[in-house]
């Protein structure tokens, strides 16, 4: 704990005083700003939007014309929401039950097609035909305002 | 330096600075060579600064609701710049502030610096290191992730083994029978607004105990001193003492930001209570032992429940524990036993953590 | 007493009575069946058990033995319950059993009492397969409906334990066709089975548990079984093979192969054995598909290369992606978003494999591209995730450089104070 090996006899030159000053004063400055900065930088937040949790908002009333679809983002996992002719929003899990890959919806079919083996389920994500052996996750969806939004069911 | 000395001056005829610093001045520390010991309470108060500091931050960007904690908590591991520095940093600085509040605690123990008079600065202590492991237990819900989820539910199962109120107060933890989004709201409250309030202010009354009664010195070389003053050593707290404890903070920094770059916390899997359990739940390393303790007594002892029976005897060996300080006599007889005591814990919750850690 | 006796008695038969209706409507099932007295005692084949009797889908539904075997059950003695005169058969030769068991299961009538949507074709169904053709002819070692279905502890098919559950049927049908010996007269070949089990349709079966997943039955039929033939394969297979077949059709194959008399997708696919496809059946390599007609110079043969060539690039291109974003996850670097559009790269992969069946080398292209796209999207993604490491670990750097700094700084100025008090108190 005692400063070792310092010549106690003869007093700290005033030069190498102010040097050790600087140096703990330099070293205290740039450490000061190693640590403030990421705080700044962490207080400002980032341009893009939250992630949602099991509610996310899938789009705007009139982005989807009749009749057609679109992929959102759920979580880290795509979904589909369709505006189907009868003009009703359905939202369902966009991954393929067969491969992973990720399903579209035809219009010309009125249904949901996964282009990879030929998938094809209905609205409401039954597998109708091909290779999918389940059906695809359906969620809720409920119009506030002009945000459609999509919620995961509770299981229960 | 100039302005230095005129805000000084300014606050000092305002407030009676020098005076209310005075106290500081003439504080020492006593130099031998268990002296490095002397650090790990500073150090844990360092990390409990730092957590009240990431802490703060985080609740920028956290929600507590079941439905959004996850992804907040992943909004801020990869959207917010720094983000995943001041959650890593938050982690990790608990687990070290854990580790050094038992390091601490230890220390006191095997150094006997909780003798008369300072035994109530050691139950206040034993009192902090309860609420470290709360702060702990409440804030690992928080990311609602799967693994915290589990070992949640297991922590607040074990809760209900506690005889008559048990279940009374497993509900009370839990906000129902199951761990939901109820539990949740409850951890982040006690996380962030009852621990942190009773941990600022037993903290205060801590330290305060500590700037009482001085530092203590071990008995060994207390009596060393009395035989041979000349010995006797001592540097001034303000700034020796003080500047040394800051190279141990700035070490810690250091350490913190290393682990946070080079390992930075893990988030996992949002939680789904209709998950299966993944195997091998097992809670932070600091409920380890036990955890691991109440998983190896049998289900029945004789006509009471073993993890009654395991829940019980943590409480009671928890409470002597506690109130340690008035078993030590001052004759060396007991002191041994307390010593005894301390190296059985030790050893006993080692080699169960590590237990705990292989077993499957 | 009495009245507890009386009272049992009354609730018995009215539990009978209505439990009955429309359970057992042929034959006595509540009455006694003497036969399983001595049967269950005999050997085979003569024995049956009256646990292995009671599993019987038609024991279940009350019928007798009586019931195929002529004969009356509740006599006590053999005499009377086996006597011509109760209409006994005894033994059914085995060119018999279809018209036996056609009696109930190809009237209509009849079978919708107990299962309005059974089928009742079966028999007729098999007078067109290889098996009813032969039994026709005389031949009395082909399969008749007992061998399949089994005797005495028949199962409907959604019994896992029975012997036509799809995934028991292979085996099933094995029995005979893997036996080298009973198939010496008829000169087919015995490694379907063999052949069967390592293909991808088994693995789909057994293996991953998908029940819709193909067997014998699936592509020979069940009680019509008869070998597709070469022009009908191709129809076989698209009943699941949808995509892969209406693209074949607009390949230049579809005409290339009728006029050879190749079979569709079986010349390149095989019939049983159909493994696993891989890249290595394109190109020219030793699994080449492709260089069993088509020769070095001419148009196929280059084609089959360039198909080889660019599915091998965009195969390549999504491991080298997901080879770095799994690094840079590993560095615990956050890259979900990536990881999420890398998905659709695999996916393009995958729909450029199928494609591959139209044998356009623009078609493919269009989906290489599309996948090639996206890779290189993610690629970069993960290029700038390790930017992002390189960084932390450069800010950790000059943190620590300053850090360093001050700890070297304090040591100075604590041994400065110190030398200054050290004259004192030393």
């Amino acid at each position: 704990m005692n400063a070792p090996g310092v010549d106690i006899s003869q007093p700290p030159l005033p030069l190498r005083r102010r040097l050790v000053e600087l140096l703990l004063g330099g070293g205290l400055l740039a450490s000061a700003a190693s640590f403030l900065y990421p705080i700044l930088r962490y207080i400002v937040p980032p341009p893009s939007a939250d992630l949602g949790g099991d509610t996310v908002v899938a789009g705007k009333v009139g982005d989807l014309k009749p009749n057609s679809g679109r992929i959102f983002r759920f979580g880290s996992k795509p979904g589909l929401l369709v505006f189907t002719a009868d003009r009703e929003y359905r939202a369902l899990s966009a991954t393929c039950t067969h491969l992973d890959c990720t399903v579209q919806y035809r219009d010309d079919l009125h249904q949901v097609w996964c282009a990879c083996h030929n998938g094809i389920y209905d609205l409401n994500g039954r597998n109708v035909s091909g290779p999918p052996p389940r059906p695809l996750e359906s969620y809720e969806v409920h119009v506030q305002g002009d945000e459609i939004v999509v919620t995961r069911r509770q299981k229960a | 330096m100039r302005l230095a000395t005129h805000v000084r001056d300014w606050l000092d005829e305002r407030f009676g600075w020098d005076e209310l610093t005075h106290f500081l001045r003439k504080k020492t520390v006593p130099v031998h060579r268990y002296s490095y010991w002397y650090f790990l309470g500073g150090m844990t108060l360092f990390l409990f600064l730092v957590q009240v500091l990431t802490g703060i931050l985080l609740l920028l960007y956290y929600r507590p609701t079941a439905n959004e904690a996850f992804e907040s908590v992943q909004y801020v591991m990869t959207r917010v710049p720094f983000g995943w520095l001041i959650r890593s940093v938050h982690s990790w600085a608990a687990n070290l502030m854990i580790l050094f509040a038992f390091a601490h605690m230890f220390s006191v123990l095997f150094l006997r610096a909780y003798r008369k008079p300072r035994e109530l600065t050691w139950v206040s202590g034993m009192v902090l290191l309860l609420l470290a492991m709360g702060f702990g237990f409440s804030g690992y819900l928080l990311p609602w992730n799967t693994l915290a989820f589990f070992a949640t539910k297991v922590g607040t199962d074990i809760v209900r083994q506690v005889p008559v109120v048990g279940h009374w107060l497993m509900i009370f933890l839990r906000g129902g029978e199951e761990v939901t989004g109820a539990t949740l709201s409850r951890f982040f409250g006690l996380h962030v607004a009852v621990l942190p309030g009773i941990t600022t202010m037993l903290l205060l009354v801590h330290l305060l105990l500590v700037q009482r009664f001085g530092i203590s010195v071990p008995p060994g070389e207390e009596a060393a001193w009395r035989a041979r003053p000349p010995e006797k050593r001592e540097m001034p707290f303000f700034p020796n003492f003080l500047l040394r404890e800051l190279m141990a903070w700035y070490v810690a920094l250091g350490v913190l930001g290393a682990l946070a770059a080079l390992a930075p916390w893990e988030l996992g899997t949002k939680a789904d209570a209709f998950a299966p359990a993944p195997a091998g739940i097992k809670p932070e390393w600091y409920f380890l032992w036990m955890f691991q303790t109440l998983k190896l007594i049998p289900a029945k002892l004789g006509p009471l429940d073993g993890e009654m029976v395991g829940v019980l005897a943590f409480g009671v060996a928890g409470l002597l524990w506690l109130l340690l300080p008035f078993f030590d006599r001052g004759d060396g007889r007991n002191a041994r036993w307390i010593a005894g005591a301390g190296v059985f814990a030790l050893v006993y919750m080692a080699s169960m953590s590590v237990y705990g850690y292989l077993a499957p | 007493m009495t009245r507890r006796v009386l009272q049992t008695a009354i609730l018995t038969l009215l539990l009978a009575a209505l439990g009955s209706p429309g359970l057992a409507p042929p034959a006595a099932a509540q009455q006694p069946n003497t036969c399983l007295d001595c049967h269950s005692e005999f050997p085979e084949p003569l024995g049956v058990t009256r646990e292995k009797f009671a599993a019987d889908v038609h024991a279940q539904k009350g019928l007798t033995c009586a019931s195929c075997h002529g004969g009356d059950p509740t006599k006590a003695t053999p005499e009377e319950s086996m006597s011509r005169a109760a209409g006994f058969r005894g033994h059914v030769d085995r060119r018999q059993v279809p018209d036996l068991c056609a009696r109930c299961h190809s009237d209509a009538a009849y079978m919708r009492q107990y299962n309005p949507s059974l089928r009742t074709d079966q028999l007729s169904q098999y007078h067109t397969s290889v098996h009813g053709k032969r039994l026709a002819q005389g031949d009395a070692r082909v399969a008749v409906c007992t061998d399949c279905h089994s005797v005495h502890d028949i199962r409907p098919g959604s019994d896992a334990r029975a012997t036509i559950h799809p995934l028991n049927i292979a085996e099933t049908c094995s029995r005979c066709h893997s036996d080298a010996a009973y198939m010496k007269p008829y000169k087919i070949p015995t490694d379907q089975y063999a052949g069967y089990k390592e293909s991808v349709h088994h693995r789909a079966l057994a293996v991953r548990g998908d029940l819709s997943a193909p067997t014998c039955t699936t592509c020979h039929g069940n009680h019509g079984a008869a070998p597709p033939g070469v022009a009908s394969v191709e129809f076989v297979c698209s009943n699941c093979h949808v995509f892969q077949a209406q693209l074949f059709d607009t390949s230049p194959h579809k005409s290339a192969f009728e006029a050879a008399g190749l079979p569709a997708c079986v010349t390149c696919h095989s019939n049983h054995r159909v493994v696993a496809p891989g890249d290595a059946m394109l190109g020219t390599g030793p699994q080449s598909a492709c260089t069993g007609c088509h020769v070095e110079g001419d148009g196929g043969y280059t084609a089959a290369l360039s198909f080889q060539r660019r599915i091998a690039e965009l195969q390549t291109a999504v491991e080298r992606s997901g080879e770095i974003l799994n690094r840079a996850e590993q560095y615990g670097m956050e890259v979900s978003e990536a990881k999420l559009e890398q998905a659709q790269a695999r996916d393009a992969l995958t729909k450029a494999r199928v494609t591959i069946h139209s044998f356009q080398i623009d078609q493919v292209e269009k989906d290489v591209q599309a996948g090639l796209k996206i890779t290189e999207k993610t690629y970069q993604a993960g290029v700038l995730a390790l930017q992002e490491r390189d960084f932390r670990r450069k800010g950790l750097g000059i943190s620590l450089l300053a850090i360093l700094v001050v700890l070297v700084g304090l040591r100075l100025y604590i041994r400065q104070i110190e030398s200054g008090e050290g004259k004192g108190s030393a």
